[in-house]
């Protein structure tokens, strides 16, 4: 570890701040610019999609059930049910799985 | 006065259910800043400052490989990226009279939950209504963070596995609503799996780092899509 890790969080904490901010104090009206309006409705569902599939395999002991909370929680949200719900359905098919995979 | 304690009360109130909710998720996040160094307090702090479930989470993959600054950067401004567009949306929402120390407070806290209950209230946004809820949320999440870097060390291996998906969860939870309504999420969505495990198998692109392929796939599959799909004015009302 040659960086420091409070440097690190300054650096994340000043910048989330920043985003959060500068539009509430600077930005009073709507944003015109259709790409960027675009760009920046899409960007939320690229990431989180990105930083979610294959790394939901990667964090469970067992590949297999990593792949299968994935598929329930896709298919949960789907259904309509909400944060709390999902993440603990997950949270649920990794925990029986791996009772019978690991 | 008494009116900014109705909506100090109500926020609170509405705060509950979401503060619980961090509570369960910001654990599995402490589960990963565990996993990426961090001690108990450096989990805190993070989560104290950011209040953002993917930021955090993509951060910490950035403190976990020892990346450059730059990379941290670049990092943050994608994955809170959509707190741009909330807070964009959410300014409408504040009479022109409110103060700039007001704004700057409610922007702590711009997060989905808070910006989901505090958009939909009627009428002009009362500060007061969103710090009520970020007095139950914000403690929650970053009391769970830490509690997640304690107890994930004392917990079997078997709850680690199970908990450390809490986090996936949610992410699906909020990306997976808006795929039912619009089509073109929805594929973006199988896309940008696609992409992202093509990407850590593919030679070349591989042997970046983790934070530098989400950055590089986030921008080129958005743009893609922001040229090829660009969002009509009411879905962006809708959605934002």
């Amino acid at each position: 570890m040659t960086h420091n890790i409070y440097i690190y969080i300054a650096i994340m904490g000043g910048i989330t701040y920043a985003i959060r901010v500068l539009p509430l104090t600077l930005i009073r009206r709507q944003i015109k610019n259709r790409f960027l309006k675009s760009f920046l409705y899409y960007v939320p569902y690229v990431t989180l999609a990105v930083m979610t599939f294959p790394a939901i395999m990667e964090a469970t002991q067992s590949p297999v059930a990593g792949v299968a909370a994935l598929l329930a929680g896709m298919l949960a949200a789907w259904l309509g049910a909400g944060l709390f719900p999902v993440s603990v359905l997950c949270c649920a098919v990794v925990f029986i799985l791996e009772l019978f995979l690991v | 006065m008494n009116r900014h304690k109705t909506s100090l009360q109500q926020g609170f109130r509405d705060g509950i259910p979401i503060g619980l909710g961090y509570f369960a998720v910001s654990f599995s996040l402490g589960v990963a800043a565990r996993n990426a160094g961090l001690n108990a307090f450096q989990g805190f702090l993070a989560s104290l400052l950011n209040n953002a479930s993917a930021g955090e989470y993509a951060g910490f993959t950035v403190i976990a490989a020892d990346a450059p600054y730059l990379e941290m950067v670049l990092m943050t401004l994608i994955a809170n990226a959509r707190y741009l567009l909330m807070s964009c949306a959410l300014s409408q929402k504040f009479s022109p009279k409110t103060s700039i120390l007001h704004r700057m407070l409610v922007g702590y806290d711009v997060t989905d939950e808070i910006f989901g209950i505090t958009i939909a209230r009627p009428g002009m946004l009362d500060p007061y209504y969103a710090y009520g809820a970020i007095l139950i949320a914000a403690p929650c999440w970053a009391g769970g963070t830490a509690l997640g870097v304690i107890a994930g060390n004392l917990l079997p291996v078997r709850i680690v596995s199970a908990l450390s998906v809490a986090l996936f969860g949610m992410f699906l939870a909020v990306i997976i609503p808006p795929a039912k309504k619009d089509r073109v999420v929805a594929v973006l969505i199988l896309l940008s799996f696609g992409a992202s495990y093509l990407s850590g198998i593919l030679p070349g692109i591989s042997g970046l780092s983790g934070g530098t392929r989400t950055i590089l796939l986030t921008v080129v599959l958005s743009a893609m899509a922001a040229i090829l799909f660009p969002v009509r004015e009411e879905k962006e009302q809708h959605d934002a």
